[in-house]
């Protein structure tokens, strides 16, 4: 399998085996060599200018041309030998001071030499990748931001976890990971099922599957009015084909597999839990091209395996539901892209008393609401509106200083701690509000003011 | 209850969070026949705490009250008595996360201190995981193993009272992460690196100044550390408040009418009644950063032992 990346591209079979961390060269041919430990080779030529003072960048300095570089390339020269060549074809660098000409050839390395290290995965390398590369598919959740929910919501080996993300399934899988496959996680997802793009490059093993449910969002006013039953599953294109199956042939068959793929670009969380229906789908298509004398067979075979399936997420539906009925998570933690104030208002009425919950929104505005909400509500303490500022640093001799400064880009959390909702709030709220509220601002007096 | 488990009641022998109101809590230690005094009033343990849930509310002899809450490690950060400086969630979050750490993780840590990222860290690889601090300080050594005794979480955690620059963490080729809280961390670069799994374990050091730092990241650089980064993380709080603003008197538009939106007052009257003012106001929901905010704590640099 080729895979391309920052204008590389190599293939990855010479890497099974190595340990992670391993470093390799990209050769010619794509393939990966483990790289070896060279000495860097201290430059002799120390010869340096003073500042650049003098030096004019009029695009000439180097004698190397594109079509010249490319040659090199293709008689096959390591990337070491193309950078010094351009070295030593510039005019300019040994004018350049020391630590110009280090940035020199640092740059050019990076163009010049291809080398990949292999990493294992885990949140902290998941994180800082999906915010430098797809922000938007974790509403801008900066990776500080994700550190910061995980220690305040106390997320360790043997909690109850309920998530509540869009954010590809990063947030889940951090919490997987913390969790260690101890404990439950209940995911609560929108629409059709949940997106789980993001958990699936963590590498867990299979057990740490086996304790995560799933629940949807819009079962779950009816979950709490005591209403809820599993005969309608959302929007489920596999509930109205069995229906239709059982009275019908072939005809149907091609109807219902027309309507999952119509259905399917619609939510892409469809499409990765629709993964094994499309494929039955499209299997049913074959078989029913290729061996007509055995589609009713066939048909009442599908048809009983749809029934299994249908069967075991009912199971598994009902076994979320029971699990969220107790209400007594160990947690609660929300980062998605919809307002947090009805999430969190319907959500915490799972999680136990004294258990922390944090809420990220990529915007201050809604968590502002979302705070008045829950005062009004009652039963938190200890709330929180906070962000954090990273800053990244540059730690040469002589050249230290701050790199980049991302403040401002990684969202907002809303923290709190759940305590025993008093029922009775009407004649305590007053003071229960002073209590919990900081100091009133002082009344602006007016009179006093010149006006 | 423990720190490394949730417990639904309060028992004998719990540490305990009691909650008097925003930004004021305490820890206790549950004991029958004990009491605590608080400014509400007196809390009998026997009575008010012991059986209880978690998350309570409870009355105190002159009829003010509290919340009782389950201890966390970051409710221990916020509470404990601090022998020396200590970390705060914030920057024990990143490190946690940069670290990789997770159950099952081996850390090593020194200086172990007032012990506040102490049970952080032991929270976080509980429950298959260990946690080896050094203190060089006898008697913070021997509080800290006092305290995760109290905290049932001794099992996690071995201290031991030696200089990490002298002697090193006591363990070798094990650690997946080390971190050092230390005045010359670049002294126990070479004892962290012994102390570390043969690849991939992950190091962490902590300086409040530049200078620290810069020695540090040579240490690492000579020792064969790769990805080498340091970085610095800052908590900004917000106090959400409803905000009043005055609508400024700009006058009127022309001499008959009345402007829009306020009162006439006489044209020729330069300051307005402030009665007009107080009409004109606008209220709106504001996350108001505090006055001053924590600016520095320290520079935390990460570094892969390859």
């Amino acid at each position: 399998r080729k895979i391309i990346f920052e204008k590389q591209w190599f293939y990855l079979d010479n890497a099974i085996g190595h340990i992670y961390g391993t470093t390799f060269e990209v050769t010619n041919g794509g393939n990966l060599q483990p790289k070896q430990e060279v000495e860097e080779t201290p430059t002799e030529t120390k010869e340096a200018g003073t500042d650049n003072r003098n030096i004019v960048d009029d695009g000439k300095s180097q004698k190397l041309t594109h079509d010249d570089i490319k040659a090199l390339k293709d008689k096959g020269i390591k990337g070491q030998e193309i950078v010094q060549q351009l070295i030593e074809n510039s005019t300019t660098f040994r004018d350049k001071t020391e630590f110009a000409q280090d940035k020199y050839i640092k740059k050019k390395k990076k163009k010049y030499e291809a080398v990949i290290t292999i990493v294992k995965p885990s949140t902290r390398i998941l994180s800082t990748m999906y915010y430098a590369r797809e922000p938007g598919k974790i509403n801008h959740l900066r990776y500080d931001t994700l550190a910061q929910m995980l220690t305040l919501g106390n997320i360790r080996a043997g909690n109850k976890m309920i998530v509540m993300e869009t954010c590809a399934g990063l947030v889940l899988g951090a919490v997987m990971e913390r969790m260690g496959g101890y404990g439950s996680i209940i995911q609560m997802y929108p629409g059709a099922g949940p997106v789980r793009a993001a958990t699936s490059c963590f590498g867990f093993p299979k057990p740490f599957f086996d304790n995560l449910h799933e629940f949807p969002l819009s079962k779950v006013h009816s979950l709490l009015s005591g209403t809820f039953s599993t005969e309608t599953l959302p929007s489920d294109p596999e509930e109205n084909a069995l229906v239709e199956e059982e009275s019908n042939g072939l005809t149907d068959e091609k109807q219902t597999s027309h309507q999952e793929a119509e259905e399917e670009p619609t939510t892409e969380a469809a499409m990765e839990i629709n993964q094994t229906e499309e494929q039955e789908t499209m299997d049913i298509n074959a078989e029913d091209v290729e061996f007509k004398e055995n589609k009713e067979k066939e048909n009442k075979e599908n048809v009983r395996d749809k029934q299994i399936k249908q069967w075991e997420r009912r199971k598994k539906l009902m076994e979320a539901a029971a699990l969220l009925r107790e209400k007594n998570a160990d947690g609660l933690i929300v980062a998605s892209k919809f307002h947090p104030t009805p999430l969190l208002l319907s959500l915490l009425e799972f999680v136990a008393p004294s258990r922390p919950f944090v809420v990220y929104c990529q915007y201050k505005e809604p968590l502002l609401e979302c705070y008045t909400k829950l005062r009004e509500r009652g039963g938190v303490i200890n709330l929180k509106l906070s962000e954090t500022w990273l800053r990244n640093y540059q730690v040469l001799p002589d050249r230290s200083h701050p790199k980049l400064t991302m403040s401002g880009g990684g969202g907002y959390l809303l923290s709190g701690i759940t305590v025993v909702l008093d029922k009775g709030r009407s004649d305590s709220s007053n003071l229960e509000a002073l209590k919990m509220e900081e100091p009133s601002p002082k009344r602006c007096k007016v009179q006093d003011l010149h006006c | 209850m423990s720190f490394v488990e949730y417990g639904d009641t309060i028992k004998d022998g719990d540490t305990a969070i009691v909650f008097l109101g925003h930004e004021s809590m305490f820890p206790v230690k549950v004991q029958h026949g004990t009491v605590t005094q608080t400014k509400y009033g007196v809390i009998r343990h026997s009575t008010d705490l012991i059986g209880k849930k978690y998350g309570s509310k409870v009355t105190c002899s002159k009829g003010g009250w509290v919340f009782i809450l389950h201890p966390t490690p970051e409710l221990w950060t916020m509470n404990l008595p601090h022998r020396t400086q200590i970390l705060y969630s914030t920057d024990i979050s990143i490190i946690t996360m940069m670290l990789e750490l997770k159950p099952g993780s081996i850390v090593c840590e020194s200086g172990t201190g007032s012990g506040s990222l102490s049970h952080a860290l032991i929270r976080t690889v509980a429950p298959t995981g260990h946690l080896y601090t050094v203190e060089f300080h006898q008697q913070r050594a021997e509080k800290a193993r006092e305290e995760f005794r109290e905290h049932g979480v001794e099992h996690l955690v071995t201290v031991t009272n030696q200089d990490v620059c002298k002697n090193g963490f006591g363990v070798s080729n094990i650690a997946d992460a080390v971190f050092l809280d230390i005045p010359s961390p670049w002294e126990a670069i070479g004892h962290a690196k012994a102390a570390l799994k043969a690849e991939g374990g992950r190091i962490c050091s902590f300086s409040p100044c530049i200078e620290q730092v810069q020695r540090t990241c040579l240490a690492m650089e000579e020792y064969g550390f790769t990805e080498i980064n340091t970085l610095e993380i800052l908590l900004r709080v917000y106090n959400v408040r409803t905000i009043s603003l005055q609508i400024p008197d700009l006058g009127k538009a022309a001499e008959d009418n009345s402007s829009a939106g306020f009162d006439s007052s006489s044209p020729s009257n330069q300051g307005s009644p402030c009665a007009n003012l107080q009409q004109g106001t606008v209220q709106f929901k504001s996350g108001v950063p505090l006055r001053e905010m924590v600016g520095h704590t320290g520079y935390l640099t990460f570094a892969t032992k390859s």
